[in-house]
């Protein structure tokens, strides 16, 4: 079983100081977690490194491809809030 | 007025007067231990005189962050965009050596090397301690320091003073969990992310232990503190307070920047920043208590050059890469031109001595001590001179001349923080916003002006002065305000603008 990261990664290398088993390696267009080296932390910690201090909403999925962090969680906007702004932005 | 019970409090380097700059000098560093002096004097962050001739540069080998401030958005890679946590190319410690060498061969005044980001120094360390290690090898002329959230900093204190790192700058934004569940929504820490209060509170030990354990070793700490209305503003008094009782030589209370675009908490909730008015006002109370640092540009994690300048461009890995740099020569020539800059500070010194009885208005203002302060705004490219066109400047110094001298307040910056394309916010005439963003001061003293704005500037009742092009700033500001005084000026009121100091 493996975590994985997705195309929202900001590249801020704060996972790959923190993993126990080094699966976490750097690539483009972001860093990747090598799914024969994953733990998910098991026997380490009791939660998942990668996603206890990545920064990133929705950027760290589980086995199961849902997101650990999902919208909301880290940065306190709410997601409508978040939609709203970004769409008024966009419309200027 | 809370001013009042501040300053009501002894303060042995207030003595009778009401903030620390007070009187004849204009250097808020003035009365400190000359062994301090002699760290920070040509320190362009620790020194506001410092910072009119010496240059920094920052180097952005720090990506990752251990906690989450609500004025920041880890999304930090942006060409338009100057504020702090934010970069354009993330460095190796190998190109962070490389560059930290071209620039300071190419910019000879560049006197230090800071990392601050674009996340947090110290939870990147092996990144951060490479960088040091061999710049305190390879560059040894060149002063090193890190700022940091606190949060590893306790831990990393013993090998911080192995590395020869005579300055570090703390942000502290609070001591009150209550108010730090406000700012901080979580911290990373032994191996978990901590959310709210209990996150915050072992933020702020962390900051408070990493503090204390800095002063025991004599390794100077600025704390930096940004300034959110209805948040923290009446706090930070007693952040001021506190940390000074613990060591700290400086407090730079910066304004909050929020803007949605930048997709940070503050910015999407419509979190305001403060008005240059009530960021002055606690600048001013928090003086009665400790030295204040006024004028702070908020730097990107990756700007060089002087303060309020970034000379980023010159200097990308590419460009670099093309570089042929014989770093013993520069040194040589550094040392040449440091001395210099020594010099010419040494001459200002004594003629500022010299110049001292002539700061306090003589004449028939003497016998008559209750004119009003005025604010006038400067436009200056460095050393201490009135050397820019109005038009030319994209900042404005703000100093307040009274009868008790010439003091310097702050800057004032008349660009968006975003200059980027047309999409990057709204555009407004580059002209009105400069006007607009020099309420409350009476006078600007520039090199040359044009006749538009010199209209303009009138109207909004500010008197622009070309008369003092090439002259040394406090000098020019306290004799427009002699003249002030000798033509009645100061009979009368302000006038429409509000009045902005007691």
């Amino acid at each position: 079983m493996s975590l994985s990261i997705i195309e929202s990664c900001v590249n801020c290398w704060a996972c790959y100081d923190v993993c126990p088993s080094e699966a976490i390696y750097e690539a483009a267009p972001h860093f990747l977690i090598d799914a024969k080296k994953c733990t998910e932390c098991e026997g380490d910690y009791a939660d998942p490194q990668c996603a206890s201090i990545c920064p990133i909403e929705g950027a760290i999925l589980d086995a199961a491809g849902e997101s650990i962090n999902p919208p909301g969680s880290l940065t306190g906007i709410p997601p409508e809030m978040m939609e709203k702004a970004m769409a008024e932005i966009q419309a200027r | 007025m809370e001013l009042t019970v501040l300053n009501d409090t002894p303060s042995e380097s207030a003595g009778g007067c009401s903030t620390s700059s007070c009187g004849s000098s204009n250097d808020q560093l003035s009365h400190l231990p000359d062994e301090i002096k002699q760290k920070v004097h040509n320190h362009p962050c620790y020194s506001e005189e410092a910072h009119h001739y010496f240059a920094r540069m920052h180097v952005a080998v720090a990506p990752a962050c251990n906690i989450q401030c609500h004025y920041c958005n880890r999304k930090y890679d942006c060409a338009n965009e100057s504020r702090p946590g934010v970069v354009s190319e993330l460095l190796t410690p190998d190109q962070a050596v490389k560059k930290t060498k071209a620039v300071a061969a190419n910019i000879p005044q560049m006197t230090v090397l800071g990392i601050a980001g674009p996340g947090d120094p110290l939870a990147n360390l092996d990144r951060t301690f490479e960088t040091f290690r061999r710049l305190s090898e390879e560059a040894p002329d060149i002063k090193l320091c890190v700022s940091t959230n606190g949060l590893a900093l306790p831990a990393a204190v013993e090998e911080l003073s192995k590395h020869n790192i005579d300055h570090v700058t703390i942000t502290i934004n609070c001591v009150d969990p209550e108010i730090g569940a406000q700012i901080y929504p979580w911290i990373y820490w032994n191996n978990r992310r901590i959310h709210g209060k209990k996150g915050a509170q072992i933020l702020i030990e962390q900051q408070q232990k990493g503090l204390e354990m800095l002063v025991a070793k004599g390794i100077l700490v600025k704390v930096n503190s940004v300034m959110i209305p209805g948040v923290n503003d009446q706090h930070l008094k007693e952040v001021s307070r506190i940390v000074k009782q613990k060591g700290a030589f400086l407090h730079n209370v910066m304004p909050l920047i929020a803007e949605a675009e930048h997709g940070t908490f503050y910015g999407v909730m419509g979190q305001r920043g403060p008005s240059n008015e009530e960021l002055m006002e606690l600048q001013d109370e928090c003086s009665g208590d400790m030295n204040m640092m006024r004028h702070c540009r908020q730097c990107r994690a990756d700007a060089v050059g002087l303060l309020g300048e970034d000379r980023g461009d010159e200097f990308t890995m590419d460009k670099i890469e093309q570089m042929d740099i014989d770093y013993e020569a520069a040194m040589v020539k550094r040392a040449v031109i440091h001395q210099g800059i020594a010099e010419e500070l040494a001459e200002k010194e004594k003629k500022r001595a010299a110049l001292a009885a002539v700061k306090v208005p003589s004449g028939p203002a003497a016998e008559n001590k209750h004119f009003r302060p005025v604010l006038m705004a400067v436009a200056t490219s460095g050393g201490g001179m009135i050397n820019q066109h109005f038009g030319h400047a994209t900042e404005f110094l703000i100093y307040e001349a009274s009868s008790n001298g010439v003091r310097f307040i702050s800057h004032r910056k008349v660009d968006q923080y975003c200059i980027g394309n047309d999409t990057c916010g709204e555009k407004e005439s580059a002209l009105s916003g400069s006007i607009r963003a020099l309420a409350g001061c009476e006078v600007v003293l520039c090199s040359k002006i044009g006749f538009e704005p010199w209209g303009l500037l009138e109207e909004a009742g500010i008197q622009p002065n070309g008369e003092h092009a090439m002259e040394p700033i406090e000098e020019a500001v306290m004799s427009v305000y002699e003249e002030m005084i000798a033509t009645g000026r100061l009979d009368q009121s302000k006038g429409e603008s509000s009045q902005m100091s007691a």
